[in-house]
Formats: structure tokens, C-alpha cells, sequence
């Protein structure tokens, strides 16, 4: 095969995507309980806009698996009656849709202007320092993986990290990032300061 | 004035349906299911309620444009609360949820929709476990669901959780995020009042838009439109962050001024500082400077200054704060989130990134500032959506205030405003 006399075509050297392939994972499916979450989610749109659900499905799958596998996300496609490709389609546009393993602690530091005014990037620099590792990365003992997040909606009390999606810890400072390291490893979530508004209620 | 959104927001168990209804909670409600929805329309066209999400766009002309004669029709409640800067969403739902599940309500008695979707953002997912606990309390109630309050109407709220992107914050990509796609925005027309979700007609309108809607029932138009500048009624959070002693969302009318709500609401800058500039209206606007802070926070005024008022997320930034860095730091966020629909921003944001980082970090020359005007000028106006303008104006607006900080960025080949709260080591927010 070839399509120019000089031109060498070499599929093991050229002819390679760049494009990054899915990690295939464990065969997947929901469990009984998951399932019935989406069951019910389902019920939430019109039945010819199963599509609607996707977003919730992913959550669900990432809860199961700790991040989307390529099993699962196609067995979301079967149940939502999409082809595999448009569910790969939503899962990579989303930044909380992880497409590899993470740490059991994903620290999400905001680093938009009004955190990045209050010191954000000190924040960053210190859990990086702390942990040995770099913004993006997991460390060796897959405990931690510290990323860095776009704006989370909470300048009045910057600079936040978020954990894991879902908790957040308001008014980080460089010196106090050490202290929350050791906390989450002996205490978890708990460790965090909680959104003020939730805690001041 | 005496806050009429947030009037409760720090007293305990606030979000409950028992202290909602201990103040007039679902009154609101009970009234305008007594009204003709055509009526509701007309009543909030009258107040001047202009779109509290970044537009400023009347509610009521938004609601007139949906096409009455297509079934079924949809509310999009927009709390996808994203522009950085802004958090005043975050606060109405978390502490006044029935407020917004009542606007909700209305909003869909007077366009006739039977479900409102609260598409709220992925990192809100505490606040979403208070809606959602809430809504089941409204639904057991009789609040929500079949047959509200005996009228024979039927309405559903539906809360939908995104997963983090920016752009679903644009009404066009909510809607593709709620039908399950990629949050990229539609070409318009057709506008979302007649083909939006599901290709039915829909109106989508912000959190602080829709909870606005159950005093404008109760106390009418001219109570609203008395507030406030004229066709800048109504009252108005406003959310206050950066190098401020007490940053927070306050409660004003929009005749505030700018500066009012910096030192006095916000307590001025921190100790031993001064200001330097103002984003007065989240991320994607222009620059304010210290001398220009004595207008009104209004929707007109501000655009009057040269900026504009958007989602009211005031960022305050002291003389510590390196222009180019602030850019820089700003495109990051843009070129992150940029949809890449449109060549102009996806391609554009990310050389304007590349561009003030080499500034930034000495290795610019002369041409490159105006490089920089050229590119931005090659983004806005040239996308779909008002995205590439919003990418465009942190570059645009700093050079144009602060060129000789730019300059002297090139001249020494160094950033000339180092400051103890960025990063001193590794350059975190470049990876």
C-alpha cells in the first residue's frame, strides 16, 4: 500500500493516533443499588431523552470504580441507548469526570484571580512540597493526587481546595497545608473545614 | 437598605421549609396561581427585572418570547455559578432554597411550563444535598409536583448536577449539557425561547433572577422599580472578593456606588495597601480604575464607566498585584474552558495565554504587547457566544490600563511587581 513512490508508510512509526486511549478496567457493571439510582434519575426526563442522564451515570460509575473505565462507560452507553463514542464524547469535556486512577484523596486547589489573590498558589506550592509531588500527579503511595481546579464559586473565603469533588476546606493557607495533609490521612473528609455555610447553620 | 433576598440567610435553619413558611413562604405562590400567567408576564415586564446572571436582559420580555402555542415548555434555572469572582448563587441556595423553588414555580405558571431543570454545578454538591432534601420536603408538602396548593396545576423541579465546565453557564450549552452532550453553545437563532431544550421553547434564567420573582408577586412593580435607579430596580447581591478586608455577597440596591460597596460593605483594603484596580462585574470584564469607583453598581452606569456590572462578582485587587500576572492567570482559566467550538477562542485564548506567560516571565519584546491587542481583537465578536469576548478582555483591558507595566515587564526582563502571596518557588499555575 502506498500512495507516493518516496513516501515511506509505516504503520508502527506514522500511522498512530495521538489520541489517548481509555483504560479498559474491570468488567463492569452497576450494582443493585446504583442502579436503581439511575432507574430513578431516569424517571426525571422524558423517556425519549434517556441522553439527559449521562452526567448522573458517570458520577455513579466513577463512585463504583474510583474513575471511568472504558467498561464502564460502555455499559452506560447500553442503558442510556447511546453508542460508546458519545458517551467518550461527554466524559472528556468535564473536568470532574477523572480518566485515570486517582489517588483515594483528589485535593483540588482553586487557582482562579480571587484565590490566586489570597494565596492559592502558595496553597499549591506547599501541598506539592508536602506530598513530593507535582499539580496533575498521584504520589507513590496512591493516597493523594493534587490537582489544580478552576474557579469553585467561593472567593469570600479563598483560597479553596476542594476534596474528592465534594468537600471543601475554605481559607487555605500555606502554612496550615502541612497540618491538613496528616489530618485527612488520620481523619479523612472530617479533616476539612466544610463549607462555612453548611457548618454555620 | 433592609435585605429582602438574603433578609434571613444568617439565622439558624433559615433553609427549611417550617421557617420559609413562618415568613411568608409559598404566599407568593398562592397569589400568582390566582392570576392569569399572561398577567404575571405583564407584572414582571412592568417591574424592570433585568436578568441577574451577566445579560441584564428583562425576565418578562425573556418569557413573552417563549412560543406559547409549542408543547411542552421548559424552565432552565441557570446555577451553573462559574464566572470567577462570583458566589452570590451559592448563598440563595444553600440558605433560601424554597425561595428559589417558589420562583421556579412561578416562572413556570406564567410560561406554562410543567418542569423547571436547576442545573447546578458539579462543585456545588453540598448545597445540592440541602436543594434536594428541601425539594422532597416542598413535594410531601404539596408545594411541588401534582395538583399544587388545590389549583389543578402540575409542576415539576428537577435538579440536575453538571460536572464542571464553565461554558454550560452559557444558556445555549446548559441546555446541550442538559440534554446529556458536551456544554458547546448553539448558533442563534433559533433562540432557546422557541427551540431550547429537547427543541421546545424554554426559558432559562438565573438563580438570584428567579428568587427575585416571589417579592415582585407580593409587593408588585412599582415597589420594585422604586428601588433602585431607573430600569435598575430590584434588589441585588453583589459579591466582593480580592485584597478586601471583609470579603463577602451584600445585599444593595444598585444606586450603591462601587466604592460603598469596597469600603464600606467589603471594609476597604486590606491594612497598608491601596487599591489599583476593580473588576466590577466577575472575570470577563473591563478593569475599573481607583478614580472611576463613585457610580452606581447599576446595570447602565457601570456600562457607562466602560465595564460591565455581569454577575456583580467585584474582584479588588491592592498595588501588589502584578497586571500582567492578573492576565495571565485569567487566560489560564479561559483557554482551560474554552469549549473549542470556535477557532477565534480556542485557538486565540490559547495564544494569549502563551504570550503573557512569556511577558510574565521576562522573555517578551516590545511587540508582543501589541501582538497581544491584536490577538484579542481577532477573538471578540468573532464567536458564537460571548465566551471569546470574555477571553479576550482580561488581555485587552490590562494593557490598556497598565501598558507600562507591560513594558517594563520587557525593558527588565522581570516581573517588576513581585508579591508575597504568589507562588515563590515553582510555577504552579502554568503545568
Amino acid at each position: 500500500m502506498s500512495f507516493h513512490p518516496l513516501m515511506v508508510y509505516d504503520s508502527e512509526r506514522f500511522q498512530k493516533s495521538e489520541r489517548a486511549r481509555l483504560d479498559e478496567g474491570k468488567p463492569f457493571e452497576f450494582t443493585r443499588e446504583r442502579r436503581a439510582i439511575l432507574d430513578d434519575m431516569l424517571t426525571k426526563y422524558p423517556p425519549e431523552q434517556k441522553r439527559s442522564a449521562v452526567l448522573g451515570a458517570l458520577y455513579l460509575v466513577q463512585e463504583q470504580e474510583g474513575y471511568l473505565t472504558a467498561s464502564g462507560m460502555r455499559h452506560v452507553a447500553g442503558i442510556l441507548g447511546m453508542t460508546a463514542a458519545e458517551v467518550e464524547d461527554v466524559a472528556t469535556y468535564y473536568v470532574m469526570f477523572f480518566r485515570e486512577r486517582v489517588g483515594t484523596y483528589v485535593l483540588q486547589v482553586c487557582r482562579t484571580l480571587s484565590c490566586a489573590l489570597a494565596g492559592a498558589e502558595r496553597v499549591t506550592e506547599a501541598l506539592s512540597e508536602k506530598l513530593g509531588i507535582k499539580p496533575g500527579e498521584t504520589d507513590p503511595s496512591g493516597m493523594f493526587t493534587l490537582l489544580e481546579f478552576e474557579c469553585l464559586g467561593a472567593c469570600d473565603r479563598a483560597p479553596i481546595v476542594m476534596v474528592n469533588n465534594e468537600h471543601w476546606h475554605e481559607q487555605a493557607s500555606a502554612e496550615s497545608c502541612a497540618k491538613l495533609v496528616d489530618d485527612i490521612k488520620a481523619r479523612g473528609p472530617a479533616a476539612l473545614s466544610g463549607c462555612h455555610l453548611e457548618v454555620e447553620r | 437598605m433592609e435585605p429582602i433576598l438574603t433578609k434571613y440567610v444568617r439565622e439558624p435553619n433559615s433553609f427549611t421549609l417550617d421557617f420559609y413558611l413562618k415568613h411568608q413562604g409559598y404566599d407568593a405562590l398562592k397569589k400568582a396561581l390566582g392570576m392569569q400567567p399572561n398577567d404575571i408576564i405583564e407584572l414582571v415586564k412592568a417591574s424592570g427585572l433585568r436578568g441577574r446572571g451577566g445579560a441584564g436582559f428583562p425576565t418578562g420580555l425573556k418569557w413573552q418570547f417563549v412560543d406559547k402555542k409549542i408543547e411542552p415548555r421548559y424552565i432552565a434555572c441557570n446555577a451553573d455559578e462559574s464566572e470567577p469572582g462570583t458566589f452570590k448563587d451559592h448563598v440563595l441556595m444553600e440558605r433560601n432554597p424554597h425561595l428559589l423553588f417558589e420562583g421556579c414555580l412561578i416562572g413556570c405558571w406564567a410560561i406554562g411550563a410543567k418542569v423547571a431543570y436547576i442545573y447546578i454545578r458539579g462543585e456545588f454538591f453540598h448545597v445540592q444535598r440541602v436543594l434536594e432534601a428541601e425539594l422532597a420536603r416542598a413535594y410531601a408538602k404539596g408545594y411541588v409536583g401534582k395538583n399544587i396548593l388545590g389549583s389543578g396545576f402540575d409542576c415539576d423541579i428537577v435538579i440536575h448536577r453538571g460536572a464542571g465546565a464553565y461554558e454550560a453557564g452559557e444558556e445555549t450549552a446548559l441546555i446541550e449539557s442538559l440534554e446529556g452532550k458536551r456544554a458547546q453553545p448553539r448558533i442563534k437563532p433559533p433562540f432557546p425561547a422557541v427551540a431550547g431544550l429537547y427543541n421546545k421553547p424554554t426559558a432559562v434564567n438565573n438563580v438570584e433572577t428567579l428568587c427575585n420573582l416571589p417579592p415582585i408577586i407580593l409587593n408588585g412593580a412599582e415597589w420594585f422599580t422604586s428601588l433602585g435607579p431607573e430600569k435598575n430596580g430590584g434588589p441585588k447581591l453583589f459579591c466582593v472578593s480580592g485584597h478586601v478586608k471583609k470579603p463577602g455577597v451584600f445585599e444593595a440596591l444598585m444606586k450603591t456606588t462601587l466604592r460603598e460597596l469596597i469600603f464600606d460593605h467589603a471594609g476597604g483594603i486590606r491594612d497598608g495597601h491601596r487599591l489599583k484596580a476593580v473588576i466590577p462585574g466577575g472575570s470577563s470584564v473591563p478593569i475599573l480604575l481607583p478614580d472611576q469607583l463613585d457610580i452606581p453598581a447599576s446595570f447602565d452606569d457601570v456600562q457607562k464607566a466602560g465595564s460591565m456590572l455581569g454577575s456583580a462578582g467585584i474582584i479588588v485587587m491592592d498595588e501588589t498585584t502584578c497586571m500582567v500576572w492578573a492576565a495571565r492567570n485569567l487566560l489560564y482559566f479561559y483557554k482551560h474552558e474554552s469549549c473549542g467550538k470556535c477557532t477565534p477562542c480556542r485557538e486565540g485564548g490559547d495564544w494569549l495565554y502563551k504570550i503573557l506567560t512569556r511577558i510574565e516571565n521576562g522573555e517578551g519584546e516590545m511587540r508582543d504587547i501589541d501582538l497581544l491587542v491584536s490577538v484579542g481583537n481577532n477573538i471578540a465578536g468573532k464567536t458564537l457566544c460571548a465566551f471569546g469576548d470574555a477571553a479576550a478582555t482580561p488581555a485587552l483591558t490590562t494593557v490598556k490600563h497598565f501598558r507600562a507595566e507591560f513594558e517594563a515587564h520587557v525593558r527588565e526582563g522581570r516581573c517588576t511587581v513581585p508579591a508575597d502571596w504568589r507562588a515563590s518557588r515553582m510555577p504552579v499555575g502554568a503545568h
